[in-house]
């Protein structure tokens, strides 16, 4: 058992290099979402309607399916990032920024999942109807 | 927070000259968390209604081009093309550039010029290409 104190382990260790993490990541998905939304501004543009079939067909393709759910992904990541600095500069109390920490978390993987299943369903069972 | 509420509080926010650069900053949280909630809640309805077939596709239509959807519509345009501009803008700052108050001031009043020129095209083009 070591007799050393916390603080004495990890003196002299220099600091994890984890402190900027958020704000690396905030910044990834910034420059991913950014360039998804452009190509999904571009690939609606591109298609030759905006009807049903014509969506369902190009979302159940690998160049439809896979950029879109990595928008998803990015996008919700950088919401959830976003809305997080938000909460924890204007919430001061405690408890009250656990909570909508928590509320936002909760929603942003709800919304990005429910759209994720959207786009795998339609991946991988095409235009059923 | 921990702050003893009898001592008093440095007047922050309130001894400021409102300048551009707040206004984009505020701006920026302000379209952030609208593009959030309206956008992402877009996205899902968009891509559930897809999956789910012909009809759940047509009643999302239906309320996406229903003409006081508009109300969401532009102002969602507008924060995406405000908080993409102002976006840019902090890739440049957080780089170390741009601070100097005369380039600082241009480019925070050129992504509020910026977003409405955008928004103004955009739409112009979908009544003209579109007629709606």
């Amino acid at each position: 058992m070591s007799m050393e104190t916390p603080l004495g382990r990890v003196r002299g260790l220099g600091s994890s290099g984890e402190g900027a993490h958020h704000w690396w990541i905030e910044r990834l998905t910034s420059v991913s979402t950014l360039l998804l939304l452009v190509w999904l501004a571009v690939s609606l543009l591109r298609l030759p309607a905006l009807d049903h079939p014509t969506i369902v067909e190009w979302l159940a393709g690998p160049l439809g399916a896979v950029p879109m759910l990595l928008l998803i992904v990015s996008t919700f990541w950088h919401l959830k990032l976003g809305l997080q600095v938000v909460i924890e500069d204007y919430v001061h109390d405690d408890g009250a920024k656990l909570f909508w920490i928590m509320v936002l978390n909760f929603a942003a993987i709800l919304a990005a999942a429910l759209a994720l299943f959207a786009v795998l369903k339609i991946a991988f069972t095409g235009s059923a109807d | 927070m921990h702050r003893n509420p009898s001592r008093p509080l440095s007047p922050h926010l309130t001894v400021w000259k409102w300048g551009p650069h707040m206004l984009v900053s505020i701006l920026h949280r302000v379209t952030g968390a609208g593009l959030s909630v309206a956008g992402g809640a877009a996205l899902v309805w968009w891509l559930l209604a897809a999956a789910d077939g012909r009809e759940a596709y047509a009643t999302f239509v239906e309320w996406a081009t229903w003409k006081w959807a508009l109300i969401i519509w532009i102002p969602l345009s507008w924060a995406l093309f405000q908080h993409t501009l102002s976006g840019l803008r902090h890739f440049v700052m957080d780089m170390g550039a741009g601070f100097e108050l005369p380039v600082n001031k241009f480019w925070a009043n050129m992504t509020i010029v910026g977003s409405l020129l955008l928004t103004a095209l955009l739409w112009a083009w979908i009544i003209l290409e579109k007629g709606a």
